[in-house]
């Protein structure tokens, strides 16, 4: 059943394939992106309450959640690479680190922005800023760990096991910190039941999702292919693709 | 009697003892988190104010906070000097089970760094002017929140051991994993200042021992094993 699978174990097969997925992830990206940011931005009906500044929520949603969503891929990949000690998933979560980090820093930022005008201040201690906040940390540790160690397989089983410890310490930290406190409004766009927002504002938002999904995808398959090559930068194959590129490139400065 | 067939109550006391032992003849080991402990609290009362209501209205906070650093600052000599000297190794490759090794060598650090924190407590909150009747959710809390502190934090050195400057990256790692501890910590002494029943909290912290105590042995000796390679 899983035979199809198998050829990917294989760190040149995934790098070919990794690179001929890129432009097509590409283009749907900035297909979804395009719409999704114009509707939301320009067409997409003023909230009652809120006016015209509540639009940051089709990015600070996104983000917020795919900053979660990046945090278990790399607790499924960190697991992959510890129970089957299957090497790709480690540079998979290597992959997936920053890109996470980076969303969970636009999710408190958007957040702060929006923070100022509606609650009128940037910065709250409320439940799921400070949780998101932690998962911050949590991201920064796990980088950390990853470039103190010299050795790629060391450092990728290392932060494997801090993530998976974070990944168990996360939903702790997140009722913990709701407990303590809330002042954040309840989420609007509730997956399964029926959501509270109106569909014409529903729309541009699922677009908006699915694009900056997307591009998650493009980043990590382009950091995912860098970190094929600096673990395998012993191998034949790899040599082959530096010769090729040096090669192409001095035939292009002597044109 | 031979190695291979002691049972896991040996091997838990003999790791246990041996820890203790040396321990005792390293006394500054023992006094510094202590002492940095003490220092911390009083230089809050210094850079806020000598108020008596102030104080003790953070009084909890100020405790606990105190407590997290000096069991991270503490944590170092779980692993270190074991893993420098290659004592470390011949655990692992011993036949008994990890689990049982670094539950004893976990349970040795919260004799040596735990227990004369839960024991200095009170006279701190003596100084911070405490609610009378937080004392005992004090204590509670410290004595069960502390073993999670140092369970959690086994596993940040566990994988920082064989990293040259691991301090500064342990805290990082292990910090975020405290707050759950802190938060219900400090609010069972406020709800406990305030008259009310804190047994929910408790609950909630000795939740959370017993799911450390069963969990993060495991998460310990696989990060030993790769920090040993």
């Amino acid at each position: 059943m899983w035979k199809w699978l198998h050829p990917y174990a294989n760190p040149e097969v995934s790098y070919h394939f990794t690179g001929k997925l890129i432009p097509w992830l590409s283009a749907l990206t900035v297909l979804f992106l395009s719409i999704g940011i114009i509707w939301a931005l320009a067409f997409a009906p003023a909230d009652y309450q809120q006016g015209d500044s509540f639009r940051i929520f089709y990015i600070h949603v996104p983000a917020a959640s795919l900053s979660m969503g990046i945090y278990f891929g790399m607790a499924i990949a960190a697991f992959t690479s510890l129970v089957w000690q299957f090497k790709l998933a480690d540079a998979s979560a290597a992959a997936m680190a920053p890109v996470g980090a980076v969303f969970t820093a636009i999710a408190l930022i958007t957040g702060a922005a929006w923070g100022k005008p509606m609650w009128g201040t940037w910065w709250i201690w409320d439940a799921r800023l400070t949780s998101e906040l932690i998962l911050l940390f949590l991201y920064l540790g796990v980088i950390a760990l990853h470039s103190a160690f010299e050795d790629k397989t060391l450092a990728g089983k290392a932060a494997g096991i801090l993530t998976l410890v974070g990944v168990i310490n996360l939903p702790i930290i997140k009722y913990s910190v709701e407990w303590w406190n809330t002042l954040h409004q309840g989420s609007t766009v509730s997956k399964l039941g029926k959501p509270s927002m109106s569909v014409d504002m529903l729309w541009p938002f699922v677009f908006c999702f699915l694009g900056f999904a997307l591009l998650v995808g493009v980043i990590v398959c382009i950091r995912f292919r860098s970190e094929i090559l600096t673990r395998n930068s012993i191998r034949p194959w790899v040599k082959a693709i530096a010769l090729e590129h040096t090669s192409s490139s001095k035939v292009a400065e002597n044109k | 009697m031979s190695i291979d067939n002691l049972s896991y109550r040996a091997v838990f006391s003999l790791v246990l003892k041996r820890d203790l032992t040396i321990a005792m003849r390293h006394k500054d080991d023992i006094i510094n988190p202590l002492l940095f402990f003490v220092i911390v609290i009083t230089l809050f009362p210094l850079g806020i104010g000598p108020e008596a209501q102030t104080l003790s209205r953070i009084a909890p906070g100020i405790i606990w906070v105190a407590a997290l650093l000096s069991t991270l600052l503490s944590l170092d000599r779980l692993f270190k000097s074991d893993h420098n000297d290659g004592s470390l190794e011949q655990m692992l490759l011993s036949p008994q089970p990890v689990f049982i090794l670094v539950l004893a060598k976990i349970f040795a650090h919260w004799l040596i760094t735990g227990l004369p924190l839960i024991l200095m407590a009170p006279l701190l909150a003596v100084l911070l002017h405490f609610n009378e009747q937080s004392y005992g959710a004090l204590m509670l809390t410290l004595l069960l929140g502390t073993p999670v502190l140092s369970l959690l934090g086994a596993i940040g050195v566990a994988l920082t051991v064989g990293i040259k400057k691991g301090g500064v990256l342990l805290s990082l790692l292990v910090l975020p994993l405290y707050i759950p501890v802190l938060i219900f910590a400090t609010s069972a002494i406020d709800t406990a200042a305030l008259g009310l029943p804190y047994s929910g909290q408790l609950a909630i912290i000795a939740a959370l021992f017993f799911g450390a105590l069963t969990l993060a042995p495991f998460a310990v000796g696989a990060a030993l094993k790769v920090s040993t390679n």
